[in-house]
């Protein structure tokens, strides 16, 4: 087990940049995960963590050694990966043993290392069986097992649950959760799935563009978004936005719609009035109330069986609402909705998240 | 509808019978003329199957000419080179295939353009480089040619073969403590078998049947290669058909044990591309 320090690091595929400098310290036995869409870095990223592209500037520390240079072998880390790779032409104890046979441990310590690994993840009846004689769920805890054999000093996990079924991918990721609890290894998870990056996470590393977006706690993020993309990227149904100007007036602040709308904010420090900003609210947040200050139209709406989401229209402006009391609206109906301040994000015209009140 | 389905398969089944009668008759009228005596061989006509058959061309070929050495040059000289080709062609196509370096779109292009000239034109160019070198006359010279040849398209074969083994199992095993040439021997090339087994099969029979370099760069009986050794029994006056048929025969069990050998293999690998997923 170990810490893993990420200095500067940058990398670029020929003239391309993929990677623009990110910094980051993974302590020992937390459980990272990089979330952002396709294209966003976090899958280069952890290659290199992994040793299997090579770092264009900056340095890669495991437990405080500098590892840039050193072959995968030879950084004692265990990936996973979203094809799960397993070696086609070996059983399933072949292949929970093939690091061990490589490092010439001992018949015994083999044999203990993989019938506690298959012990813990139920593999026990498929040990002699071929990867192509598995299911898709089976092949994932193979890999899993394949990685907790040898008790390597961090795991990476590269999206290893993109190719289950929504039910199966549901029971590994709690079976992943509590297999880091029994082992409190350091692990750096990678997906582009947020709900997975929430359950599964102890800080969450949001990526954009190469970029480093917010480092924080699952809640973290999702209540206090750093920026217009985490806000967006994080919850689902994904965050309303509503852009217009930020207007102040004596004591009261504003956001003034296009079409003239205006919605009462509460002043924040770092804005002028008349900038453009952009308002955030989250559908759940959103209050359905008889006394409501606006008037929205519904346009559809989606049953998910646990609540509702109710599409809406508020002076044309679309609107998501989860709700879940199943009231029994149609589309044509009005409701009357309020945007609570408390639950209001504020952002600046470069996205970033405005939250000080004025001195 | 059963009846239309019916005919249908009939006619598809026919279809693949007569394709197999094409393909297969020269082989069966090769074998009908090796067992063919002498004396009838001008005298019945055409038939299928000769009045008298007689096994005296095969005892002559093996006990009385010098078949069995030209049988056991092309077993040396095949065997050698889809050996050699097989092993320089797996080792040059994973690099082509994984690893990025300089001059690599040139050492494609140059391996492609070999493949444009007409063996012909390079006859004289090698006779007089091997000339000075001893390695006319020679199998070890022949294996030299073969080879040489046979590399460049081998290589592009095993490429493609690389191609379909996700890179992911290397890298696995790179992480679980490989190093890539480790990764190669113990995790991509026992993928690779039915590759190599194609790869063989191709070289060898290639070199196995070669005529143009064999007639060329070899002379004397000692060192010629079964297809040199069949022109032999063509004399200034007559052409001995029974005893060239039945050493043609004999040189046909070599290359079919070799591929039942192999086929097992073969089969997975000419299908493997198909369904790359």
């Amino acid at each position: 087990m170990a810490s893993i320090d990420i200095e500067g690091i940058r990398k670029s595929f020929g003239a391309f940049p993929v990677l623009h400098g990110v910094d980051l310290t993974i302590r020992d036995g937390e459980f990272i995960v990089l979330v952002g869409p396709s294209g966003c870095g976090k899958s280069t990223l952890l290659r290199m963590i992994a040793g299997l592209e090579e770092v264009t500037a900056g340095d890669i520390r495991i437990d405080g050694k500098r590892v840039n240079d050193l072959a995968p072998k030879d950084r004692d880390i265990a990936m996973v990966f979203q094809s799960y790779a397993l070696y086609p032409h070996m059983s399933v104890a072949d292949n929970m043993s093939y690091s061990l046979r490589l490092r010439r441990s001992t018949k015994e310590k083999i044999a203990s290392a993989v019938s506690g690994a298959a012990a813990k993840l139920g593999l026990d009846p498929l040990l002699e069986r071929r990867p192509r004689a598995l299911s898709g769920g089976q092949r994932q805890r193979v890999a899993m097992g394949r990685a907790i054999v040898r008790q390597p000093k961090a795991f990476l996990f590269d999206e290893p649950l993109s190719n289950l079924d929504a039910r199966l991918r549901e029971q590994m990721r709690a079976e992943i959760k509590k297999l880091h609890g029994d082992l409190r290894a350091t692990s750096i998870y990678v997906t582009h799935d947020q709900i997975e990056a929430m359950t599964l996470a102890d800080r969450i590393v949001a990526m954009h563009g190469g970029v480093v977006q917010q480092v924080g706690s699952p809640l973290d993020l999702y209540d206090r978004p750093a920026n217009l993309f985490v806000a967006g990227f994080i919850g689902s149904p994904g965050m309303n936005f509503f852009e217009g100007r930020y207007i102040v007036s004596g004591d009261r602040a504003d956001l003034r719609l296009a079409n003239g709308v205006m919605l009462p904010v509460r002043r924040m420090a770092g804005i002028e009035s008349g900038a453009a900003a952009t308002l955030g609210i989250r559908p759940e947040h959103v209050a359905i109330a008889g006394g409501g200050a606006l008037e929205a139209k519904v346009d559809l709406i989606e049953p998910t069986g646990f609540g509702i989401i109710m599409h809406v229209s508020v002076h044309d402006v679309p609107l998501k609402i989860f709700t879940l009391d199943r009231a029994m609206l149609t589309p044509g109906a009005t409701v009357r909705i309020d945007l609570p301040q408390e639950s209001l994000h504020l952002f600046d015209e470069e996205g970033r998240r405005l939250d000080r009140p004025p001195a | 509808m059963r009846t239309r389905k019916l005919a249908f398969t009939l006619a598809h089944r026919l279809a693949i019978l007569a394709y197999i009668a094409f393909a297969l008759f020269p082989l069966f009228w090769l074998l009908k003329v090796s067992v063919t005596p002498n004396d009838l061989l001008y005298s019945e006509g055409v038939r299928m199957w000769p009045s008298r058959a007689t096994l005296e061309h095969y005892t002559f070929v093996i006990a009385h000419s010098a078949f069995p050495t030209f049988f056991k040059n092309s077993l040396i000289v095949a065997g050698s080179t889809a050996v050699t080709v097989t092993i320089l062609a797996s080792l040059a196509g994973y690099a082509l295939s994984r690893f990025r370096f300089r001059a690599k779109y040139w050492i494609v292009a140059l391996m492609l353009i070999t493949q444009m000239f007409p063996l012909v034109m390079l006859v004289a160019p090698i006779f007089k480089m091997l000339s000075p070198l001893g390695l006319t006359n020679s199998l070890t010279g022949l294996v030299i040619v073969y080879t040489a040849f046979n590399v460049p398209f081998a290589t592009f074969l095993m490429q493609s073969f690389f191609d379909g083994i996700p890179k992911d199992l290397e890298e696995a095993a790179m992480i679980d403590g490989a190093t890539q040439f480790i990764a190669f021997r113990q995790i991509i090339l026992p993928l690779t078998l039915p590759g190599i087994a194609a790869t063989l099969g191709f070289v060898f029979t290639a070199a196995w049947s070669e005529l143009l370099f064999a007639l060329m760069l070899i002379s004397g009986n000692d060192a010629a290669t079964f297809p040199v050794g069949l022109l032999t029994f063509v004399s200034k006056f007559s052409v001995d058909f029974g005893q060239m048929m039945a050493a043609g025969i004999l040189a046909l069990i070599p290359a079919c044990l070799f591929f039942l050998l192999i086929q097992r293999y073969l089969v997975q690998g000419l299908t493997a591309g198909a369904v790359k997923g």
